[in-house]
């Protein structure tokens, strides 16, 4: 195998420049003073999650390469910490992340059901985006809305008591919603970390 | 019986806010702790509250306290942990939406105690309109002059963070959590050394749960011994249950421990019954590690006596007959319940979550998937069942964090408990295959 080239998402370094706003770059000082001198690496996880929603919702390895230096570790303890955490994306997804919750509570309520139906309607399987690119689908385990089954979470907003009617309201109300410009509700890293 | 201490006043308009907050009482126990008693006290308070861990070990909290390293010359931390992620447990999300300061209180009380100048909360990172909620809290009493520096004029001074987690079941673990605070991957820390001496960037520290820390500011107030007399013997106090699974009333209560099982199913200010009219089948009463009990042994003890919401009454009779309170996720399954197919789908959670650390946690969970997946799926052998059992046995007690005893003994006590259930999915495959949730019941009838 040697001399092959690697095809993996860690080794597609593409060189293009990544850099944060000055008003996040701020943000970012901001984040790292809550933690003792010398341990700026602790601000990795809120890091990467504004990374990911300021550049696109996903994360590759420019942009991790970035956030290394920015905390002034090396990229492989970015790496490690972005292929870790389900919540990080190394693969592009759609502007609206569907997290459908399949674990018990949820499964028993019709969790299962409501995630077949969100495949059929949208014509795609888990962990697939829709050709517009506007809906990415997840079969994802406990959100911990056991007690509002059946759950689902739409980037930072959740819904319970799914159901196929409801979904069908949803899906019109996000595919009006993308045509606009703002999209407060996905800043919520910037606004909250 | 319905003394409420975290729940109380969470109907009040407004009560997020500090105003609010403040006008019923709330923060007083910062005061009084603050200004009229030393920290060791405060832990005294705590240790004669008898208040036990609300995350799910139910360790007692004032000892767990009185463990941290107050001889070692650096900072100590306390960290809340808000990863609430066991599978039936919403609990923390809860409180911290509808009455976010008396966490706030409790962890002012809690720093004082401990000698800790900075707290964090780790929170999910799938709540993050908790985070909101938690950063406006903070900020309010940072303007009301009960965070920050020399608070309420003494020399005490706190300041509280909130931190986020990136979707991790593992980083509910103390150490793991610790791991992730500073950056890390969430790989559990081998104990000893306990957090309590070598912990946050290698400080001591200690770890406790949202509810835990939310009871401090009560105890604080009203005295140790009041809190003592709430609940039953060691089970002393209110318990938050998340309720869930085919229930007429989900939601999250907060019960007088000591409460009976049987009425917080079938009371109308409760559970209110069984979803359809249908018959109860088996709980998973305190998260989804904990045994899962068939309805006889949930309503009793195997000695016939009523099984009650206690730490001990659920542990009555060990695993062989009884099961954990845990962390009050109480999953409540209807007769039309499959049991094969609810382990397999406990299994694949804890597959998808093990760190991968540990090969018998790591490789266990997933070969105890696929067993279960090909059982439920009609391609199971009748051997299949002890090679479960023989899986379970092997992960339990040989991994460096508990994940693989909670992975372990949801398959275990299926079996122990619901063994025919097995034996009939192998038996009749063609009768299984295809078959979810809902429609398995008719079919094991017509079998018996």
């Amino acid at each position: 195998m040697l001399g092959k080239k690697i095809n993996h998402k860690l080794y597609s370094k593409q060189n293009t420049s990544v850099c944060f706003s000055e008003a996040i770059l701020q943000k970012v000082q901001s984040i790292i003073s809550h933690y003792p001198e010398g341990k700026q690496k602790s601000a990795l996880l809120p890091l990467l999650h504004i990374a990911q929603e300021e550049f696109g919702g996903a994360l590759n390895v420019d942009i991790m390469d970035y956030i290394a230096s920015l905390l002034k570790i090396e990229p492989i303890e970015v790496y490690e910490v972005a292929t870790f955490y389900t919540q990080y994306y190394l693969d592009s997804v759609g502007k609206y992340v569907i997290e459908v919750c399949r674990t018990s509570p949820c499964a028993i309520c019709g969790g299962e059901d409501i995630q077949a139906y969100l495949e059929e309607k949208l014509n795609i399987t888990n962990g697939e985006t829709t050709a517009d690119g506007l809906f990415t689908l997840k079969a994802v385990e406990c959100l911990g809305a056991c007690g509002y089954a059946p759950a689902m979470q739409i980037n930072t907003e959740f819904y319970e008591f799914v159901t196929a009617d409801k979904i069908d309201g949803i899906l019109i109300e996000l595919k009006e919603k993308s045509t606009e410009k703002k999209h407060d509700n996905l800043k919520w890293a910037q606004k909250y970390c | 019986m319905g003394t409420k201490i975290l729940l109380e006043n969470i109907d009040v308009p407004g009560i997020q806010s500090f105003e609010v907050f403040r006008s019923l009482g709330g923060y007083a126990s910062v005061e009084k702790a603050l200004k009229t008693m030393t920290p060791d006290e405060v832990t005294d308070e705590v240790k004669k509250s008898g208040l036990r861990g609300r995350g799910g070990a139910g360790f007692p909290t004032g000892m767990k306290w009185s463990f941290i390293d107050k001889k070692a010359l650096k900072p100590r931390y306390l960290i809340c942990n808000a990863d609430e992620s066991e599978p039936g447990t919403f609990k923390d999300r809860f409180l911290m939406e509808k009455i976010p300061h008396r966490l706030i209180e409790g962890m002012i009380c809690s720093s004082y105690a401990l000698g800790a100048s900075k707290a964090f909360i780790y929170v999910r990172g799938e709540f993050k309109y908790i985070i909101g909620i938690l950063n406006k809290a903070i900020k309010e009493a940072y303007n009301n002059g009960f965070l920050g520096k020399n608070i309420l004029g003494t020399t005490f001074s706190l300041d509280i963070y909130v931190h986020p987690g990136a979707g991790a079941y593992i980083c509910g673990e103390e150490t793991a959590l610790i791991e992730s605070l500073e950056g890390k991957r969430g790989n559990p820390r081998i104990k000893p050394p306990f957090p309590a001496s070598i912990g946050l960037y290698d400080c001591p520290t200690v770890i406790n749960n949202v509810e835990t820390l939310a009871n401090t500011g009560f105890i604080v107030s009203k005295g140790g011994e009041h809190y003592a007399k709430i609940g039953i013997g060691k089970s002393s106090g209110t318990k938050l249950i998340s309720a869930c699974g085919n229930i007429n009333k989900p939601g999250v209560y907060e019960i007088e421990l000591g409460l009976p099982v049987e009425d917080f199913i079938y009371a109308d200010n409760y559970c209110g019954g069984i979803k359809d009219s249908l018959a109860l089948k088996a709980v998973v009463a305190g998260g989804s590690s904990v045994p899962i009990l068939p309805k006889k042994l949930i309503l009793q003890t195997v000695t016939g006596e009523k099984r009650l919401m206690t730490y001990e009454s659920m542990a009555a009779g060990g695993f062989v007959s009884g099961t954990m309170l845990g962390s009050g996720g109480f999953i409540v399954y209807d007769e039309n319940t499959c049991i094969v197919r609810n382990t397999w789908n406990f299994t694949r959670f804890y597959h998808h979550e093990s760190c991968g650390q540990c090969s018998p946690c790591r490789e266990g969970t997933g070969w105890m998937k696929k067993i279960l997946y090909r059982i439920e799926n009609g391609l199971g052998k009748m051997k299949d069942i002890d090679l479960l059992v023989s899986i379970a046995n092997k992960i339990e007690g040989n991994t460096i964090c508990p994940l693989g005893d909670a992975a372990a003994w949801p398959v275990a006590s299926a079996i122990r408990h619901f063994r025919d259930e097995f034996e009939f999915h192998i038996k009749f495959p063609e009768i299984v295959k295809n078959v979810k949730h809902g429609s398995i019941q008719k079919y094991l009838v017509q079998a018996q």
